[in-house]
């Protein structure tokens, strides 16, 4: 276990708990105004200060973590779900169906991807499911081809003929003989997708087209402190560090997992 | 080689005939229209709006419309820039965020592959790790916090540069380095994994014996043969700048083919849209082309074909 993995997966441990436990962690509610204390700097009222409307921004950004890590993670998930599922049928199939198959995947890859989640999301009615669909929409064709790389290169190991010999069927061999085998790849896909799609939810909701309000998430934040930049920059700073740091630790934990899950990645160690 | 690039280029053309679909099926699956304003307009006004742009018609027979107009090479009117065309629209917006993606493109190739060169020369040095952590880094942060961190030191805080708009090769230091720098990461990560592997190459060895100076190996020989992974990442890397692009544009308002897009989105001005997208899946397309050209003429073992 090196330092970088254990000190990001202690950080993700505290996010995620802070954003779980909000109400009884986060020091006001999340739409509070203290009109006494508007704009304020960070203080001893305020840790992390207050916004133009004196809401106070740590617990702003408490209640923030559970949107943007709900949708990053559980879009994510899901996009992991259709992904393998398709990709491993489309594998295991083969021949036409599988270039059937695969040509879908191909043209929804070669769709500019930001593009159409800003295009989605905005049909779809601004707000968490928006962006939730959008996200796993593009998201599920990456998962996709790398599960059917993998399960190309599994159904020709001796123990599927194996199993097929006894007798088993389709299904089982899909699911008991090859998804345990490309496990570990998919949890370490799965840490390095998750970033990518807190990424895109706060960089769409940061120009004005992701979460809608009174919902907010950390790239909200940020999006609005970039209208005070000039003079309140610590309204952008706390949630662009939040924002930061867990797509960062995020990466080091894929990093991490990669060196023990992912066969492959003893190539990259030096 | 000429049979090459007319094959390639007609293998774009399904991808873009299925971009095209696809944007058009997602614009017209969700019900309202760009007409629908808070004012109620009377029946007749809308109806005779509708008809202009064949909007009253099913979709099906839109979506024929546009395509055969499409074919012609016409884009079509914008709905809510009355009296302008798309593709003048285009024409004014293209060039800014070309320069734009191309000023990133040196961004991340001037700062990316000297640092992984460095990086894997002196692996496992103090400069080692911090190239490889400034790289981590750069992988993780969002594009608009590095835009708007270095607008308010280079801008607000040291007056430097200009925090906005797009006036001359001053206002595009930031955004290119904004835009660029977390894709530096990727290549400085990508650049010392590759070098490494050369230098424990028997070809360098060869180099070194025969008394070649350092300098002379690193240029010559690792160098070269490290380019090929790079190239081969550059097509992604550019779709991922081109549409990376917008976010940059909103921050520091700069008025180029994504920020169109974002109020064409907003205002549901559909051949707006559309020409936007188009425009960007065709510069995916080309680049990937282009990457694929430089590929084969760099390494003489790929056969053009």
């Amino acid at each position: 276990m090196n330092t970088s993995f254990k000190i990001s997966s202690g950080f993700l441990f505290i996010i995620f708990s802070v954003s779980l436990l909000a109400p009884w962690v986060a020091p006001y509610s999340y739409q509070e105004q203290d009109t006494v204390n508007i704009l304020a700097f960070p203080g001893i009222d305020h840790f992390l200060g207050t916004d133009r409307l004196g809401r106070d921004l740590l617990s702003r950004m408490i209640y923030g973590a559970r949107v943007s890590l709900f949708v990053g993670v559980f879009s994510t998930l899901i996009a992991l779900v259709i992904g393998t599922v398709y990709g491993t049928i489309s594998a295991y199939v083969g021949g036409k169906t599988d270039n059937l198959m695969m040509r879908v995947v191909d043209v929804v890859f070669a769709l500019p991807d930001l593009l159409m989640i800003i295009l989605i999301t905005v049909l779809m009615g601004r707000g968490v499911v928006g962006v939730f669909i959008a996200l796993t929409m593009v998201s599920w064709v990456t998962i996709a081809r790398l599960v059917r790389g993998e399960v190309l290169r599994i159904k020709e190991y001796p123990f599927i003929l194996a199993a097929k010999a006894l007798g088993a069927s389709h299904f089982r061999i899909m699911l008991r003989e090859i998804f345990p085998n490309i496990l570990g790849i998919l949890v370490v896909t799965l840490s390095f997708r998750i970033p990518v799609a807190i990424l895109a939810e706060s960089t769409l909701s940061f120009i004005g087209l992701g979460i809608a309000p009174p919902a907010s998430s950390w790239g909200t934040l940020a999006s609005d402190g970039w209208t005070a930049i000039k003079f309140y920059p610590h309204l952008i700073l706390f949630p662009s560090l939040a924002i930061f740091f867990t797509i960062l630790s995020f990466n080091f934990l894929g990093e991490g997992l990669r060196e023990y899950l992912d066969p492959r990645a003893q190539i990259d160690k030096r | 080689m000429l049979r090459f690039l007319l094959r390639r280029v007609l293998l774009g053309i399904p991808v873009l005939v299925a971009v095209a679909t696809l944007t058009f099926l997602i614009m017209h699956w969700v019900p309202g229209g760009p007409f629908d304003t808070e004012k109620i307009l009377p029946p007749a006004i809308i109806a005779n709006i509708e008809a202009k742009y064949h909007l009253d018609q099913p979709v099906g027979i839109q979506y024929l419309l546009y395509m055969k107009q499409l074919l012609q090479g016409d884009l079509g009117p914008s709905y809510k820039y009355i009296g302008r065309d798309v593709s003048d629209i285009l024409r004014d917006t293209f060039p800014v965020s070309f320069t734009l993606g191309m000023c990133a493109v040196l961004v991340v190739l001037g700062m990316g592959v000297p640092a992984g060169i460095i990086s894997a020369y002196w692996k496992n040095s103090l400069l080692d790790r911090s190239i490889l952590l400034f790289a981590a880094m750069g992988i993780s942060i969002p594009s608009f916090v590095l835009g708007a961190v270095s607008v308010w030191i280079f801008s607000h805080q040291w007056h430097l540069l200009p925090p906005a708009l797009w006036e001359g090769p001053r206002y595009m230091i930031l955004p290119a380095f904004a835009l660029g720098a977390g894709f530096a990461g990727y290549i400085a990560r990508l650049t010392r994994t590759t070098v490494l592997d050369v230098l424990s190459s028997d070809y360098i060895r060869t180099a070194r014996a025969k008394g070649l100076t350092e300098f002379k190996i690193l240029i010559k020989h690792v160098l070269i043969n490290s380019i090929y992974p790079i190239v081969s990442v550059m097509g992604p890397l550019t779709a991922g700048l081109v549409t990376g692009s917008f976010v940059i544009e909103f921050v520091f308002s700069i008025p180029g083919m994504g920020r169109f897009f974002i109020t064409a989105v907003t205002n549901r001005d559909y051949p707006l849209i559309m020409g936007v997208t188009l425009v960007y899946a065709v510069l995916i397309v080309v680049a990937n082309i282009v990457v694929d050209i430089i590929y084969g003429w760099l390494d003489p073992r790929v056969s053009v074909k």
